[in-house]
């Protein structure tokens, strides 16, 4: 079985992301990119697969930009077997991203598709269930455990009121959430192997799909800011305050 | 053009989301249809036809419909979709389920967890964690949205007179069935829509001693949930996560306790009206947005606390 992992190359979780001076987009020079850690996990997930002898070949695919090749190499360092870029120089929407992927996956026919339930640049939480859609796949999302069957997985998936498990058709695509599998680091000699396995490009533009935006981006700008607050000295005191100033507990 | 808002429900209930997300739909011009697609769920129709501000209920009442799995969803939601000019569901894990593969379906790009209406086309959106907020402008025909519900206050759940018009189950999909759910049974308000919440972090130490904060809870009527180290850490189940990526709260009260303040957590909690952070290091981020901050070790602090309430 043939695992694809689409992933994406995103700011680092840890950088604090900050508009622009004249608010037309958010600042990223000079911030630390890393990959999407969802994506991270879908690695994992499908590098463990093939561990188990489940899944036979991984193969990690972005769209994105020349830099993105940094991403792949990464997913290759982490158990990925060979990596392709679709390169563009424009920043696409999930939809068109998706679009793309469909593409790749139209001539790769994997049988099951594991990505991130979201990035977190920006928190779209869109490309794995569109690409479900323009491929009708199945889709299960949001997911804490995979179970692969011959021609079926059983997947459960986190939601707002606990667990749900759902059983999908393959092939599927499968996105991750936080709990499915704690990604492993890449070591040295791994990296190096890395940077000798296939990494293919294909240029975006020879592969016929629309990607044209739909949205404008008319302006990005900081949240409202929260007022400076206090520290108060015990329990009564706090106690007081949010009975008599704050007046949230009676 | 009417805007079509797709309704969360367990079969028997409208669940509050709903509420928020009729509010939004509310904010432009046209009138607001509720979508209902279940089993045997003739009840949630009656129950928001009193809803506020929704002129006309249709309801798919079909077995294939009862766990409201993505695939027929989609395909039914499609099947109306072109009658309205808004579709608009909550960021739930419902609505983030099911909307993109519609908005997919229609070829448009879906605009994800709007906190506001800026006009028909235009609309605000925390992106990064919530670190910044973008204001996009969609030039899709149909527009394909998902609501913040804390962001919108909800609309009543009474005094409207919505009409119920039954339609056909459409393309039910059979790629996806369903198995099982564990759903969290507590007596204490959902966390989404609690007015008082009191979370846990890491620095509970352990499941156990989340019953500090239950004591609290239950004096204060509040809801409990937790940061995501402590739900990784299998203290509590994955329901009680507040953050980017698991629930998104305002209560009027909100009291972190032996959590850090990390961005992602900031994200799910920053916008409650008041903010109490308990937390040992004086240096902790969560106190850069509490209006009280109590520098105190949690395990003295909230005994004491539950003592004075
Ligand atoms: C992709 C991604 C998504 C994420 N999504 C979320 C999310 O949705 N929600 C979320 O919460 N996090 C999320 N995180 C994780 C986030 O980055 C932090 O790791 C997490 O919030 C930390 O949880 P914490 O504050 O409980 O733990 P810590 O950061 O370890 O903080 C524990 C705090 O407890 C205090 N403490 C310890 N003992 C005591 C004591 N006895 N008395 C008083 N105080 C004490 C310490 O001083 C410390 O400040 C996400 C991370 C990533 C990468």
């Amino acid at each position: 079985m043939k695992i694809l992992v689409p992933i994406k190359r995103v700011v680092d979780y840890n950088v604090k992301v900050r508009p622009l001076g004249d608010q037309s987009d958010v600042d990223l020079n000079n911030v630390k990119m890393a990959m999407n850690p969802f994506c991270e996990i879908a690695v994992e997930e499908a590098v463990r697969l093939k561990e188990a002898g489940t899944a036979t070949e991984v193969v990690a695919v972005t769209v994105g930009k020349s830099d993105s090749q940094e991403q792949l190499r990464t997913a290759l360092a982490l158990g990925a077997d060979r990596a392709i870029l679709a390169e563009t120089d424009s920043l696409l929407e999930p939809l068109a991203i998706a679009k793309v992927l469909s593409k790749v996956i139209e001539e790769e026919s994997p049988k099951l598709v594991i990505l991130g339930k979201q990035a977190i640049d920006g928190d779209n939480n869109q490309t794995g269930q569109m690409l479900a859609a323009m491929l009708n796949y199945s889709q299960a999302t949001f997911a804490s455990e995979v179970i692969i069957d011959e021609d079926s997985a059983s997947v459960t998936r986190e939601i707002d009121g606990g667990l749900q498990t759902i059983k999908v058709s393959l092939p599927a695509i499968i996105t991750t959430d936080l709990r499915l599998n704690e990604p492993r680091y890449a070591s040295l000699p791994n990296i190096m192997k890395a940077k000798k396995k296939e990494l293919d490009v294909k240029p975006i533009e020879e592969m016929g799909v629309d990607i044209n935006n739909r949205m404008e981006l008319l302006s990005v700008e900081l949240p409202a800011s929260r007022q400076e607050g206090i520290k108060v000295e015990s329990v009564e005191d706090l106690v007081s305050k949010l009975k008599e100033e704050a007046k949230v507990i009676s | 053009m009417s805007i079509l808002v797709i309704a969360e429900h367990d079969n028997a209930n409208l669940k509050p989301a709903t509420l928020n997300t009729v509010a939004a739909a509310k904010e432009l011009n046209g009138e607001v249809h509720l979508l209902i697609s279940g089993n045997s769920c003739q009840s949630v129709a009656d129950e928001a036809s009193g809803v506020e501000g929704i002129s006309k209920i249709l309801i798919s009442d079909n077995a294939a419909y009862e766990n409201h799995l993505a695939e027929s969803t989609a395909n039914l939601i499609k099947s109306v979709a072109s009658n309205y000019s808004h579709i608009l569901a909550a960021a739930t894990t419902f609505g983030k389920n099911v909307l993109p593969r519609l908005s997919a379906l229609l070829d448009v790009q879906q605009i994800s967890e709007i906190t506001e209406i800026v006009s028909e086309d235009t609309f605000k959106r925390p992106i990064y964690a919530g670190s910044c907020i973008a204001t996009v402008k969609s030039n899709d025909s149909i527009k394909v949205i998902t609501v913040r519900a804390t962001a919108f206050d909800p609309v009543n759940s009474s005094g409207g007179s919505a009409s119920i018009e039954n339609i056909d189950a459409d393309n039910i999909s059979d790629l996806t069935s369903f198995v099982g759910e564990e759903i969290a049974q507590s007596d204490r308000p959902e966390l989404t829509a609690a007015s008082i919440v009191i979370s846990g972090g890491r620095g509970m130490q352990s499941g156990d001693n989340f019953h500090l904060l239950e004591a609290i809870a239950d004096k204060l009527g509040a809801a409990v949930g937790a940061s995501r180290a402590a739900v990784d850490a299998g203290f509590v189940p994955n329901d009680y996560q507040v953050g980017q990526t698991g629930k998104i709260v305002a209560p009027d009260l909100y009291i972190a306790v032996g959590i850090s303040g990390a961005i992602q957590h900031l994200a799910g909690m920053k916008d409650s009206k008041v903010i109490v952070a308990i937390n040992k290091d004086e240096d902790a981020p969560i106190f850069q947005v509490a209006d009280y901050g109590l520098v105190a070790d949690l395990f003295n602090a909230l005994p004491e606390l539950s003592e004075q309430l």
